[in-house]
């Protein structure tokens, strides 16, 4: 079938973009989304002209490297599916596709598709750990943990960091993403004693990598490719309330943002 | 804070913090549209019921202006921290997208920062018009005394009753992503208490819409009067 790509193009971090408008003549509808790109890209290398450059990794649709927002929706039009796991039998011959990078100033652009999530691990780095000796593994049913909670835990702990809750978030907001990584310890016994100051300094340097505040539209949960619910985030803003109560060590300030 | 700083984090250094704020006046504000709503109705229990219970509010002048501090307070927080979150946002996305599409909000809560600034316009104007009248409303003429007599006369105007009318839809509107909303920030989900939670808004919000329009509408239909 026949398919119209309208890609963005940005040479460089600091240089200015533009979408590039790109015909292709035999898409086949058992192609993924990234394999069309691959074809176009092949046919470009051919034809002496720079490829376009996208992140992709595992193209199982679990390492969350893929960060395409396609026609408006982070990952495409198939709901809790990648772009990687997005096929083209989802199209229709004759289709204008528009292929856009996250829009959110913590991802910078790096070139075309490709935007840089660092800021993703520093949040991590601030908090989303347990601190335990390493070593001789305890026995993995020592502590006692509430079936619920497991699962819950486990719900938050699918979530694959690859940002599109903070592209397809009106506000650029990070919220679902650090809600996640905070719910999935803060469910589980290991997790409970560093609980409300990892979740100050999570939240913290998430406010400090400048993305937006959440206004509960929901649209980061509509977008996840793995479902992750919003009552995270409720939990997340339970926790970080009751912290700034309960939590009387003081904060050491969160990492400098792209340093 | 510069790195390697310490110190402990207040309500007023994150995002989260300053949108509970928001959150908790918003229920103080919620708390005020409903409890005037259930006042103003008394319209319809006629001209003594109305003028005692607009008397009684003013009976001890010291309860009267802790209340409207409280408000004035609330107002104050509510906007101000609103604005400054508005700013982080718009400032997380210097560059937008040549193609969005909403998936799961709301008309209502897309226009939040539309319906706001309109209400607090709508809360000026309708102060104007019944509490400090400076404005001539169309044939009104006020009088302390007689808040009956004020509310036939102001809503016996049409055009008047039509602002009232888009102003309730927006109070309406802000209403409903509101309450939904600040539980949300308050952190206050419970799987048990979810359904409730999605249903009350909506109910919540149309009942002050239509209890607020039955009065100009009385009026206009002279069931009132």
């Amino acid at each position: 079938m026949k398919i119209r790509l309208r890609v963005w193009r940005q040479a460089g971090p600091n240089s200015a973009g533009s979408l590039e408008t790109h015909d292709l003549e035999d898409v086949s509808p058992d192609m993924s989304f990234l394999e069309m790109l691959d074809v176009l890209n092949e046919r470009l290398i051919e034809e002496d002209r720079e490829e376009i450059a996208f992140d992709h990794d595992c193209r199982e649709g679990i390492c969350g490297s893929c960060s395409l927002m396609i026609d408006g929706r982070a990952h495409g039009p198939q709901h809790k599916t990648t772009a990687c796991q997005l096929h083209m039998r989802h199209y229709s011959d004759g289709d204008e596709i528009v292929v856009e990078p996250w829009r959110v100033k913590a991802f910078p652009v790096v070139k075309d598709l490709v935007v840089d999530r660092s800021s993703f691990d520093r949040i991590i780095r601030a908090g989303g750990y347990i601190s335990v000796r390493t070593g001789s593994a305890r026995d993995a049913n020592e502590a006692p943990i509430r079936k619920a909670d497991s699962d819950l835990a486990f719900d938050a702990a699918t979530c694959i960091g690859c940002g599109a809750c903070a592209a397809a978030c009106p506000n650029a907001s990070a919220s679902l993403f650090t809600a996640a990584k905070i719910s999935h310890l803060a469910l589980v016994p290991q997790g409970q004693a560093e609980r409300y100051d990892r979740v100050r300094k999570m939240v913290a340097q998430m406010d400090a990598e400048g993305f937006g505040h959440c206004t509960n539209h929901n649209e980061c949960e509509a977008a996840c490719p793995k479902g992750i619910s919003v009552t995270n985030i409720a939990r997340m803003n339970r926790d970080f309330l009751r912290a700034m109560v309960v939590s009387r060590d003081p904060l050491r300030a969160p990492d400098d943002a792209g340093e | 804070m510069s790195a390697g700083q310490t110190r402990t984090l207040t309500v007023y250094d994150t995002a989260i913090g300053k949108k509970a704020a928001v959150a908790v006046t918003g229920v103080v504000l919620f708390g005020f549209v409903i409890a005037h709503m259930l006042g103003n109705l008394q319209v319809f229990l006629g001209p003594k019921a109305l003028n005692d219970y607009a008397e009684s509010l003013h009976a001890v002048p010291t309860v009267l202006w802790a209340a409207r501090l409280v408000l004035l307070g609330s107002v104050a927080v509510h906007i101000t921290f609103t604005v400054q979150l508005v700013a982080i946002s718009n400032a997380a996305r210097p560059v937008g997208y040549r193609s969005k599409k909403s998936l799961a909000s709301t008309y209502a809560s897309r226009t939040m920062k539309l319906t706001g600034p309109l209400l607090l316009a709508f809360v000026l104007y309708h102060l104007a018009h019944f509490t400090w009248p400076g404005l001539a409303m169309g044939a009104y003429s006020h009088d302390p005394a007689d808040v009956y007599g004020n509310v036939v006369r102001g809503f016996s105007v049409p055009w008047v009753c039509a602002i009232y009318l888009v102003a309730q839809i927006l109070l309406g509107l802000h209403l409903y992503h509101g309450a939904w909303s600040l539980f949300q920030t308050l952190g206050l989900s419970h799987p048990k208490y979810d359904r409730v939670r999605d249903l009350a808004p909506k109910l919540v919000a149309l009942g002050v819409v239509l209890g607020n329009l039955s009065i100009p509408l009385a009026v206009l239909s002279r069931v009132v009067r």
